[in-house]
């Protein structure tokens, strides 16, 4: 794929909401800001990750804040522009490519809006190859690249840049300048070389998406499983399949964590299956043993559809399947455990990798 | 007493209540102008049982005339959408995602002023008066006869829309104004699409609704009039004619309610067998399990709550293929041609009315034209059917319990006298007129719906306080107070808000205070 047109939002859609892993935001709002953003500006050129000049000047762009107050108080085309605007200024570098910080949800189509408006490539790469909720948590900080210098911009024109001594303060200090924004602001970060997104990016995740959304619309016309077409794409497996019996949640500290338990139907029919999350899915108990946890990829989908199934919207009575998928090699490394393992989640378990 | 009334796209039916006992049941045609059909019902009603209109207390009537003219692009007034929102979301204008098609049937023209809240209440702006008279004297030029109002976070506070309605009604008097709060929830897009399609039914409203109290009190009733709701309750006459859309969903639900009625239970499976399609739908404490994914409207995005219904491609006019061991049912259908394309009408294709026939459960057209069906064949046709149909129920059923399955529609011949897995499938009288007693049961609602900020320790006290205001609202609707109960409630934490903000959701529903006409 080499660029992206108005056509092929939808797809890119659908498959950033299966890499979401059950967070990442609803990618519909994202998907109508690009759609708008492209009709205006033309498409997108995708820049693959080993054709990225190596003095390439890189941020990635992203939206801060609660999903559910960018779908209330609309985020627009130029708020995106002006938090990269905001942070190249600062560093008085020229700006030549822009990035994803995360190629789940939402944040896979908001770097599209701005690589459309300002004209530049979008790198056919993201910092996770999946979706987390914090911003320290993606590979360049293994490299040892700073989040920081890093921008905010909200839809009043107010634009932060800040300074932090590390990705973890950097997280601490937007999160507040966020909610004072009101929760919803645009973010660019991780202003890096070529050299550097080439060597610590998780390449062709843009495409993936793309990908995953046409082989489930391509399987549901042609009425085989969508769920199949994803789980062998990602070479991952189907966990479980079931009914969803139960959802409790609470918040803590601005997050969502809760449990969801499902009853095995088909196949798993007996077998109960908890899901436990904090936005995105951490770990997948079957029979109380654990079989998936992070940093690989949990997902829910539509057991029909092939749809992904956010843990928000997730309710009692659903169908749907639960499926593995393994995450970059390098988050299974120790740094990248401490980084998004399920220790740092709050979980005594060493990570699990779907092993039958 | 009391009467329900099922206006669809073809059949208008109605039924004569005592309790829950059907004292009379009449099906006659829907007309164009929907009252002489309901003249003709209520005629019909009074041959089949004579009554006395003053010993009616309470008409209830469902439709879904106003669907129909937002799918079929008709009868819709000329709307405006004005949104305060800046200077937030200028890149998503009103009706962005609407296809063109109902664009141009609403005439469809939007503004967009300064205004708003954040979710904790600040403002995004000042509500920019000058700017909302400048629009209103523009919608005023371009002839437009029904504006819709939506202000970000309007369902935490709705004062912005409240205003804006003034200056708009102050400049433009005799124009309709419908505002998002009283009609949806968060999610600024979907909320604004359902406001401004409630804006564009107002006009229709006005005059169906007044045409429906005329044929009622044309018979004589003095009784109140409702009409019934998406989620099984029930409005009176004046809410229907600020919110048509609220009557949306309406026809699956009166139906799965009615059903239920019929047969007794409350909490059940209901299958309606139709002529091309089984749909399955769950009853929870007598209110149907609602569809958990944003409901497309004709192409439009909204989030009006449906009801959860799963639709297999099996009905009456099935086409049947294949030999014993591998016959298939479906889910391609003759639809309306079965009565000359199915064998027992003399046709030449085999469907799965010709199977019920040739088995002996049902007597339509002639069985002599299917008597040479091979009963290897006959007996595998339906052993599909009833696996299918068990297993669309097994899918939509949420508890380990078992769930009773209660068979409605022409087809329902087709469905065996138990399913695997389900047991014993009920088929009540009277099912053909099942929406009519769906209206007429229905109840009076109240419900709540918002984000709260939830301080440790007070959980409690905040969720009493969500079921009282629903409860609050039920009676205030018009419910006896005894009766009140809340029938469904949610709280889901919103991610990454602080101050443990949570969507409480609650919904209470009671029996409709009935008052005594005749002693008035």
């Amino acid at each position: 794929m080499r660029e992206i047109s108005l056509t092929d939002l939808d797809d890119l859609a659908c498959g950033a909401a299966v890499l979401g892993t059950g967070g990442g935001g609803d990618p519909h709002i994202g998907r109508l800001l690009a759609a708008s953003a492209v009709r205006e500006y033309g498409p997108v050129t995708l820049c693959p990750l080993d054709e990225l000049p190596r003095d390439a000047a890189v941020l990635q762009v992203a939206m801060m804040g609660a999903p559910t107050v960018m779908v209330e108080k609309l985020p627009s085309i130029d708020q995106v522009s002006k938090a990269a605007q905001a942070l190249s200024g600062y560093l008085s570098s020229g700006l030549t490519h822009i990035a994803c910080a995360e190629a789940g949800g939402v944040n896979s189509l908001i770097p599209v809006v701005a690589a459309a408006q300002l004209g530049l490539p979008l790198v056919d790469a993201d910092g996770m190859g999946r979706a987390f909720p914090e911003i320290q948590m993606v590979l360049p900080t293994l490299y040892g690249v700073r989040a920081t210098p890093m921008s905010i911009a909200d839809e009043k024109g107010n634009r932060v840049v800040l300074d932090a001594v590390d990705n973890h303060w950097a997280e601490r200090l937007a999160r507040s300048a966020t909610i004072d924004m009101g929760c919803s602001a645009m973010i660019a970060s991780y202003a890096m070389t070529g050299d550097q997104a080439r060597e610590s990016l998780v390449p062709g995740s843009l495409s993936l998406c793309a990908e995953l959304g046409e082989l489930v619309r391509r399987a549901r016309a042609a009425h085989t499983d969508p769920v199949d077409a994803v789980v062998t794409r990602l070479g991952g497996r189907r966990l479980f399949t079931g009914k969803v019996t139960d959802v409790e949640r609470r918040t803590t500290t601005g997050f969502a964590r809760g449990t969801a338990t499902l009853s095995g139907m088909d196949e798993d029919a007996g077998g109960e299956l908890v899901l436990r999350f904090q936005n995105e899915y951490l770990v997948a108990e079957i029979d109380g043993e654990a079989r998936a946890t992070v940093p690989d990829l949990i997902c829910t989908l539509d057991r029909e559809s092939g749809e992904a199934v956010t843990t928000e919207a997730l309710r009692f009575g659903q169908r749907v399947s639960v499926i593995y998928a393994p995450a970059d090699p390098r988050w299974h490394t120790e740094e990248g455990l401490a980084l998004a393992g399920p220790r740092y989640f709050g979980y005594d378990l060493d990570p699990v990798g779907a092993a039958r | 007493m009391r009467i329900g009334i099922d206006v669809g796209g073809t059949n208008t039916d109605a039924v004569l209540l005592d309790g829950r006992e059907v004292l009379a049941a009449v099906k006659t045609s829907t007309t164009a102008d929907v009252t002489s059909g309901i003249v003709s019902a209520l005629e019909q009603l009074q041959r089949q049982r004579a009554f006395d209109p003053a010993d009616v207390r309470a008409v209830m009537i469902g439709t879904t005339h106003f669907i129909n003219a937002l799918v079929e692009a008709r009868r819709l007034a000329p709307t405006a959408a004005l949104r305060l929102s800046l200077p937030a979301g200028a890149s998503l204008p009103p009706m962005v995602d609407w296809p063109q098609r109902l664009v141009d049937a609403v005439s469809g023209r939007s503004y967009l002023v300064h205004g708003g809240h954040e979710f904790d209440g600040r403002h995004i702006a000042e509500l920019d008066e000058a700017e909302v008279r400048k629009a209103a004297e523009d919608m005023g030029q371009a002839g437009v006869r029904s504006v819709a109002i939506t202000s970000v976070f309007s369902p935490v506070n709705a004062e912005f829309e409240a205003r804006a309605a003034e200056i708009v009604e102050a400049e433009l008097p005799g124009v309709e104004i419908s505002l998002s709060h009283e009609i949806g929830r968060i999610g600024l897009l979907e909320r604004e699409n359902a406001t401004i399609i409630n804006a564009a039914l107002r006009e229709l409203a006005a005059h169906i609704v007044d045409g429906l109290a005329a044929s009622v009190s044309g018979a004589g009733i003095t009784a109140p009039l409702y009409l019934s709701q998406n989620d099984g309750t029930l409005m009176d006459v004046d809410f229907a004619r600020r919110y048509p859309v609220a009557t949306f969903a309406s026809g699956p639900t009166n139906s799965m309610r009615g059903a239920a009625v019929l047969s007794g239970l409350d909490t059940c499976a209901v299958v309606d067998v139709g002529g091309t399609t089984s749909d399955v739908g769950v009853l929870r404490h007598g209110f149907p399990r609602e569809a958990t994914t944003d409901v497309t409207v004709s192409g439009i995005r909204t989030n009006f709550r449906m009801p959860d219904v799963l639709s297999i491609g099996i009905g009456g006019g099935s086409r049947v293929r294949g030999e014993a061991g591998s016959v298939t049912v479906g889910p391609d259908s003759v639809g309306y041609e079965l009565t000359t394309k199915a064998l027992v009408f003399g046709g030449d294709t085999l469907t799965a009315t010709d199977i019920a026939v040739a088995a002996g459960r049902a007597e339509i057209g002639d069985p002599g034209l299917v008597a040479h069906l091979d009963k290897g064949l006959v007996e595998a046709a339906l052993r599909r059917i009833a696996g299918d149909v068990a297993d669309a129920v097994e899918r939509m059923r949420t508890s380990a319990e078992p769930l009773p399955v209660v068979a409605v529609g022409g087809g329902s011949m087709l469905l065996p006298d138990e399913l695997a897995g389900a047991g014993a499938v009920h088929r009540p009288a009277h099912y053909a007129v099942a929406n009519a007693i769906g209206a007429a049961i229905a109840q009076i609602g109240g419900e709540v719906d918002r984000v709260y900020a939830v301080e440790p320790g007070r959980r409690d006290t905040v969720v009493d306080a969500a079921k009282q205001e629903a409860v609050d609202r039920a009676v205030a609707a018009g419910a006896s107070p005894s009766s009140v109960r809340i029938v469904d409630f949610d709280e889901v934490p919103i991610p990454y808000l602080p101050g443990n903000a949570t969507r409480i959701r609650a919904k209470a529903v009671g029996e409709l205070q009935l008052t005594d006409v005749k002693g008035r």
